[in-house]
C-alpha cells in the first residue's frame, strides 16, 4: 500500500452506496427536454384515436351517427360500442372485480364517458370528427350524491342484477356495491357505550384527483406479419396490462410485449386500465397499424380516476384521564358508475382498517359501505398506500375532536395513547401487525424543534388581541402522527386480481465489473434508477454510477406488479438487495477460489473480498467478475448473474409527526403557512436527498388536497372543476417552506431496513395542514368542518361562529 | 382542447394587420399574447378561421413617458411594463399592478393590449385603466379614433370597439400621490376573487382627489365615482371609508362561481376595497 491507495472511507464513498445523496441519474435528460414520454412517440403511419365523450351524467343513448365524421377526409374510422361487442370487448373487467364499459352501451353513467372512438390520421382531424358525430340522448334522473343513491328508485346499473352478490359479497340496493367490515362492532359498541367519554363526528373526504404533469395515454401496434402486440403506454403497472391486455384479448401473453417508457408523474392515476388503451389496441388491430391516444387535460380531471369521495362518520371513547377506549368508524364510499377501485383483491377498501391510526386502541370497528352513483368511476390512492389518506386523516380528526370534547391539550392526547416503543411488533385492534416504530421519541423531538409550548403562548396572545379587535388574524397549530402501511404485499394475502404482490429483480454483472439490474417496478419521477443502484451498491460492491437500472420493458424486466402504494423500495427493493447477495455469494466462492482459501477464510469489505485477517490479500469485484466469466473455476458455472422474486413477509410501517404553524385572516379566507415541520421515519434511509424531493412534493399534494384541490359536481352531474384554472395545483408561489427532520426506525423485517417514504407526508399532511386550519376556530366552538379549506370555506366557517358580526 | 384550424397570418405594420382584418372581418381576430383568446379556441368555444398575431409590429411596441403623459404601444408584454424604470416613476400603480397578474411566463408574453381589449371582467387591467382615466386609441383602415377606459366597457367580451379596429396605444397622465392595486385571487394565475385599484391625492391632511375601480366584481370593471366622492375633503378616516366601501359595493353585481356565492365575494369586495384605500392614503 502506497499513499495513493483508497482507505476504506475513500472506497465507501466512491460506491455512492446507501445514505449518500447521490444526484438523481434521470435528472440529465429530464432538464434538458430529453426524456422519452408518450406523446414524444411517433411510429410510421401512426394514427391517432381521440373519444367523442358524454355531455351528461345519466341518460340512455338513443342513436349513434357516425356517417358525417367518417366522410370527413382523414378519418379511418368510427368506433362504438358495437363495433367492440363481436369481440366481447364493449364491457372490461374493473381492478375491482366489477366491469366497466369501454364504450358507452345504450346508457352513460356520468359527464365524460367514452362513447365513440375516432381514429383519424392526426389529432386535429380526430377533434374535427369528433365534433361531427350525432350523439341523440335521453336525458335520466342524475345522483350524485352516495347517500341519496342508496334510497333512490332510479336504477344506474342496469347491467346488475340487483340481487345477485357483488364481486364483495351481498348487496343491500340496486346502486349498493358491497358492505366490507373489519373489527368487532358488537363489542366496540359495548365499550363507547359504557365509557368515560365519547366524541363524534362525521366528515366528508372530498373527490379529488391525481394530476400527474403527463396524463394518460398509449401507442398499441399490433404487427400482423408476426403475430405480436406491442403497447407502449404511461403504466405504473406494465406487467400486469401485460397479464390483463392477454386475457382480455385472447392473444398469448409472449406475443404481448408492454413497455412504460419515461412517466411523467403517476400518483395512483396510471394504475387502472382505461377505455383509451383497449380502444388503441382494437383500432391498430383493426387498421394494421400503431394507433397512439393521449388525453388531455379535461378528460384527465373529469374521467381518469379520480381518489377519495369517503362519507365518514366515527365514535372514539377514552377513559377520563384520556385513555382511548375504542373507535367506531363507518364509511359510505362513493365509488362513481362503476368500481374500478385499485386496491388489493381482498380489501374492497384498501387498507382503510389501517384507521387506528398510530394510537394503542384496544378494540375498533369498520364497515363501509360502496355506492354506485353518477360520477367517473375510479378510487386510487392518490399518493397514498391503498386508502391510508383517508384512514389517516379520519384518525386525526377524531384525536382532534376527542381533545376538544376533554378540553385537553392534543399533543398531548396523543402521546398519552401512543403505541410505546416494547409494544412492536403491535398487533392492532383491527387486525394489522405493525413491524416497528418510536412514535414518543419522533413525537417529543418535533414539539420540541418547533417549540410547541411557546406556539401555544403566542396563539393564547393572538387569540387576546384578536377579542379586543386588534387583530383580525388567527393562528391554527397543526398537529399530525401517522403510521403508513406501505409495501403490499404478501402474497398471503395481497394479489390484485389473482396476481400475488411480490416484485422482483434481475442482477447481471458484465465482465468488465459493471452491471445491469432491472426490476419489476416503474419509476414515475421517483429517481429508481438512482436509489436502487445505491441499494446494490451497497450490497454488491459495485459503484453505483457503474450500474444501470432498466425497469419498465416486460420482455427484458423479471414480472413485478409495478410502482404504487410506496410498495418499489419495500418490495423491489428487497428483491434488489436479495439478488445482490446471490451475486455476492457466488462472488465469495470465486474470491475463495482465486485467493486459494477456503470459502470461509474470505469477507466482503465494501468493494472487495479479504482474506480474514490479511487484508493486503483480497481481490476486487471487478476481478472476481473478470474471472467469472473468463476463468474456468471448477464446481462453478460462468457468469455472475442473479434473480430475486420478493415476497415480503409483512408491510412495512413508515410513520411521522408534523407540526404546521398557520395564520388565517378571518375576513377574507386567506391563510399563510408560517412554518411547515416535518419529521419522517422511513427506517434505513438509502439517499438523504431524495428522500427529501420525495416529502416536498407529497407535502405539496398535501397542501393542495386540504387547500382546495377537488373535484366538484353540480346537481346535474356536471364537473365544476375540469381545468386547472378551477382545479387548484399549487405552484411555487404557493408552497411554504418545509424543514425536514428524521429519527430512523429500521423495519425488522425488510433486508436492508427501508420502509417507503414518497407517500408518508401525503398521508400525514392532509391532517396537518387541516388539523392547522380547524385549530384556529377551536376557541370559538368549531369541532369539525370539511376540506378542503379555500378561502370561501374559511370565511364560511368564520361566518357560522358569528366572527362577522 | 384541440383547435379547429385556422390561418396564422403575422403582418410586420399596422396596414398590414388591418388590411387583414378589413378582408376577413368576423372570421378574423388579432393576436395580442394569447393567453384568452387561445384557450377560448382550443376549448372550440371561439372559431377563429384567421389569426392575425401582431407580435411582429415593432410600431406596437414601448413606453414613452414625455412631459407628464404616458404613451404605452398595445404590444407592450406586462413584463415590460414592471421593467420600465421611467413608468414606475411616472405610474407607479401599473406596474403594482402588472406584478399580481399570473406569473413571469404568463407576463413575458401577455400584453397590456391584449388585456385591456378582450373585455373580460377578470383581466386587471381594465380596472386599472379607469382608475387612471387612460385613453385607447383605435385605428381601421378610415382612420384613427380615441375613446376612454371609463366608457369603453360594456358588457363582457363586449366593448366600444368595432370588429374592424385595432387597439393600438393607451395614453394617460403621469400620476400624484397615493396608489394601490389590491387583489385576493386563489392561487397565481387565478382572476381576483376581488379587486380593487385607487389613487388619492392628499392636501392638507385631506383628500383632495381620489379615484377607486374594481376588478371581477361586475361583467364590466366598475369605475365608482360615489365612492370617491365619499372620500374627497375627508382625512381618510374610518368612517370616511366606510362610506366610501358602501359607495362601491353599491355599484358590483358579482356573480356565484367555484370562488364562492356572492355573499362572500360581496363581503370579500368590502375587506380588499378598504385595503386599497388605506394603502393608498398611507402613501399619499
Amino acid at each position: 500500500m502506497n499513499d495513493l491507495t483508497p482507505d476504506r472511507e475513500e472506497r465507501v464513498a466512491n460506491l455512492k452506496g446507501m445514505g449518500c445523496s447521490r444526484k438523481r441519474v434521470e435528472d440529465a435528460r429530464f432538464t434538458q427536454g430529453k426524456g422519452n414520454y408518450i406523446d414524444d412517440m411517433s411510429l410510421p403511419g401512426m394514427l391517432t384515436g381521440d373519444f367523442v365523450r358524454s355531455q351528461y351524467a345519466h341518460a340512455r343513448i338513443k342513436s349513434i351517427n357516425t356517417e358525417a365524421a367518417l366522410a370527413l377526409d382523414g378519418v379511418i374510422a368510427v368506433l362504438t360500442a358495437k363495433d367492440l361487442e363481436p369481440l366481447s370487448l364493449h364491457w372490461m373487467p374493473t381492478l375491482a372485480g366489477d366491469r366497466q364499459m369501454v364504450l358507452a352501451d345504450g346508457k352513460v353513467l356520468f359527464q365524460g364517458q367514452e362513447i365513440a372512438f375516432v381514429v383519424a390520421r392526426d389529432r386535429y382531424i380526430a377533434s374535427d370528427a369528433i365534433e361531427l358525430v350525432e350523439v341523440e340522448y335521453e336525458e335520466l334522473p342524475v345522483i350524485i350524491d352516495p347517500l341519496k343513491s342508496l334510497q333512490s328508485d332510479v336504477v344506474l346499473r342496469e347491467d346488475l342484477d340487483p340481487k345477485a352478490p357483488g364481486a364483495h359479497g351481498p348487496r343491500k340496493h340496486h346502486n349498493h356495491i358491497f358492505t366490507w367490515e373489519v373489527g368487532d362492532e358488537a363489542g366496540t359498541n359495548a365499550v363507547i357505550a359504557d365509557a368515560d367519554v365519547v366524541a363524534e363526528a362525521s366528515m366528508y373526504y372530498h373527490r379529488t384527483h391525481p394530476c400527474p404533469l403527463e396524463p394518460c395515454g398509449c401507442v398499441a401496434s399490433m404487427d400482423k406479419v408476426n403475430g405480436k402486440l406491442t403497447l407502449w403506454g404511461t403504466f405504473q403497472a406494465p406487467h400486469v396490462v401485460r397479464t390483463v391486455a392477454s386475457l382480455l384479448s385472447g392473444i398469448e401473453e409472449h406475443n404481448i410485449r408492454v413497455i412504460s417508457p419515461d412517466i411523467g408523474g403517476g400518483f395512483g392515476n396510471k394504475v387502472g386500465v382505461y377505455p383509451g388503451y383497449v380502444c388503441s389496441i382494437v383500432a391498430s388491430i383493426v387498421t394494421g397499424v400503431p394507433v397512439k391516444w393521449v388525453e388531455d387535460r379535461m378528460d384527465n380531471l373529469m374521467t381518469t380516476a379520480f381518489a377519495r369521495d369517503y362519507w365518514m362518520t366515527g365514535k372514539i371513547s377514552a377513559t377520563k384521564d384520556g385513555k382511548i377506549t375504542g373507535l367506531h368508524c363507518h364509511v359510505t364510499a362513493d365509488h362513481g358508475a362503476f368500481d374500478a377501485c385499485a386496491d388489493p383483491t381482498r380489501f374492497p377498501a384498501g387498507f382503510m382498517s389501517i384507521c387506528t391510526g398510530s394510537y394503542d386502541i384496544p378494540i375498533a370497528y369498520l364497515g363501509v359501505d360502496g355506492v354506485y352513483t353518477n360520477k367517473a368511476p375510479g378510487g386510487v390512492s392518490y399518493r397514498c398506500s391503498f386508502r391510508v389518506t383517508e384512514a389517516v386523516y379520519f384518525i386525526e380528526r377524531m384525536i382532534e375532536v376527542l381533545a376538544i370534547e376533554m378540553n385537553m391539550d392534543p399533543a398531548e392526547l396523543r402521546r398519552i395513547n401512543f403505541i410505546k416503543k416494547e409494544q412492536f411488533p403491535y398487533k392492532s385492534a383491527l387486525g394489522w401487525e405493525y413491524d416497528s416504530g418510536d412514535y414518543h421519541t419522533a413525537w417529543d423531538k418535533v414539539l420540541k424543534a418547533v417549540d410547541y409550548e411557546g406556539l401555544r403562548h403566542e396563539q393564547a396572545e393572538r387569540l387576546e388581541a384578536f377579542k379586543r379587535g386588534e387583530t383580525r388574524n388567527l393562528m391554527g397549530i397543526g398537529l399530525s402522527f401517522f403510521t403508513e402501511i406501505v409495501g403490499a404485499g404478501p402474497v398471503k394475502n395481497c394479489d390484485i386480481l389473482g396476481m400475488g404482490m411480490f416484485d422482483s429483480c434481475e442482477i447481471r454483472i458484465h465482465p468488465t465489473g459493471s452491471a445491469i439490474a432491472r426490476l419489476g417496478t416503474i419509476s414515475q419521477g421517483q429517481g429508481h434508477a438512482t436509489t436502487f443502484a445505491q441499494i446494490l451498491a451497497s450490497e454488491i460492491g459495485i459503484p453505483a454510477d457503474s450500474i444501470t437500472i432498466e425497469e419498465g420493458d416486460t420482455d427484458t424486466a423479471p414480472y413485478g406488479l409495478g410502482t404504487y402504494g410506496s410498495r418499489s423500495t419495500p418490495v423491489a427493493g428487497a428483491a434488489t438487495a436479495m439478488a445482490g447477495r446471490k451475486i455476492r455469494a457466488k462472488a465469495q466462492m470465486i474470491a475463495a477460489y482465486l485467493l486459494e482459501v477456503h470459502d470461509d477464510d474470505v469477507e466482503f469489505d465494501v468493494d472487495r473480498f479479504v482474506v480474514k485477517g490479511a487484508p493486503e490479500r483480497f481481490k476486487t469485484m471487478g476481478e472476481i467478475a473478470y474471472a467469472a466469466y473468463n476463468q474456468a473455476i471448477p464446481g462453478i458455472e460462468p457468469g455472475l448473474e442473479a434473480v430475486s422474486y420478493y415476497d415480503p413477509p409483512n408491510m412495512t410501517y413508515p410513520f411521522g409527526a408534523y407540526v404546521c404553524v398557520m395564520d388565517i385572516d378571518v375576513d377574507t379566507g386567506v391563510t399563510e403557512i408560517r412554518r411547515f415541520y416535518a419529521l419522517d421515519d422511513c427506517g434505513t434511509r438509502i439517499n438523504p436527498m431524495v428522500i427529501e424531493g420525495q416529502i416536498h412534493g407529497g407535502l405539496t399534494e398535501a397542501l393542495a388536497v386540504a387547500m382546495g384541490q377537488e373535484i366538484a359536481y353540480d346537481d346535474l352531474g356536471n364537473v365544476k372543476t375540469g381545468t386547472l384554472m378551477d382545479f387548484f395545483l399549487p405552484t411555487a408561489w404557493e408552497v411554504p417552506n418545509y424543514e425536514t427532520d428524521h429519527t430512523v426506525t429500521p423495519s425488522p423485517h425488510h433486508p436492508i431496513g427501508a420502509k417507503g417514504v414518497g407517500e408518508s407526508p401525503h398521508v400525514g399532511g392532509v391532517p396537518c395542514f387541516s388539523n392547522a386550519v380547524q385549530d384556529a376556530f377551536r376557541p370559538f366552538g368549531n369541532r369539525h368542518t370539511n376540506m378542503p379549506h379555500d378561502h370561501w370555506r374559511i370565511w364560511q366557517m368564520a361566518n357560522a361562529l358569528g366572527l362577522h358580526d | 382542447m384541440i383547435p379547429a384550424a385556422f390561418e396564422y397570418h403575422r403582418p410586420r405594420d399596422i396596414g398590414g394587420a388591418l388590411a387583414i382584418l378589413t378582408e376577413h372581418g368576423e372570421d378574423a381576430r388579432v393576436l395580442a399574447g394569447g393567453h384568452s383568446l387561445i384557450p377560448m379556441m382550443k376549448l372550440r368555444m371561439a372559431e377563429v378561421p384567421h389569426l392575425i398575431d401582431l407580435a411582429d409590429i415593432a410600431a406596437l411596441r414601448g413606453i414613452t413617458v414625455e412631459g407628464g403623459r404616458v404613451t404605452i404601444g398595445a404590444m407592450t408584454t406586462q413584463h415590460e411594463l414592471i421593467a420600465s424604470a421611467a413608468l414606475h416613476d411616472a405610474v407607479p400603480l401599473l406596474r403594482e399592478a402588472a406584478l399580481q397578474i399570473a406569473d413571469p411566463q404568463v407576463r413575458y408574453m401577455g400584453t397590456i393590449g391584449g388585456n385591456v381589449a378582450n373585455g373580460d371582467p377578470g383581466n386587471d387591467m381594465p380596472g386599472v385603466m379607469q382608475c387612471l382615466d387612460a385613453t385607447y386609441t383605435l385605428e381601421c383602415p378610415e382612420g384613427t379614433r380615441e375613446v376612454r377606459a371609463r366608457g369603453f366597457y360594456e358588457a363582457a367580451y363586449m366593448t366600444g370597439r368595432d370588429d374592424a379596429e385595432i387597439l393600438t396605444r393607451i395614453s394617460l397622465k403621469a400620476t400624484r400621490g397615493g396608489y394601490a392595486y389590491e387583489k385576493q385571487k386563489r392561487k397565481i394565475g387565478d382572476y381576483a376573487t376581488a379587486a380593487c385599484a385607487v389613487l388619492i391625492e392628499a392636501e392638507n391632511g385631506r383628500v383632495s382627489s381620489a379615484a377607486v375601480s374594481m376588478t371581477n366584481l361586475s361583467d364590466v370593471p366598475v369605475f365608482s365615482d360615489a365612492a370617491a366622492n365619499a372620500l374627497l375633503g375627508t382625512a381618510c378616516d374610518r368612517d370616511a371609508v366606510k362610506a366610501a366601501v358602501a359607495a362601491a359595493l353599491a355599484e358590483i353585481d358579482p356573480t356565484e362561481d367555484n370562488r364562492g356565492p356572492v355573499k362572500f365575494k360581496m363581503h370579500v369586495a368590502g375587506i380588499i376595497i378598504a385595503r386599497a384605500i388605506e394603502r393608498a392614503w398611507s402613501r399619499a
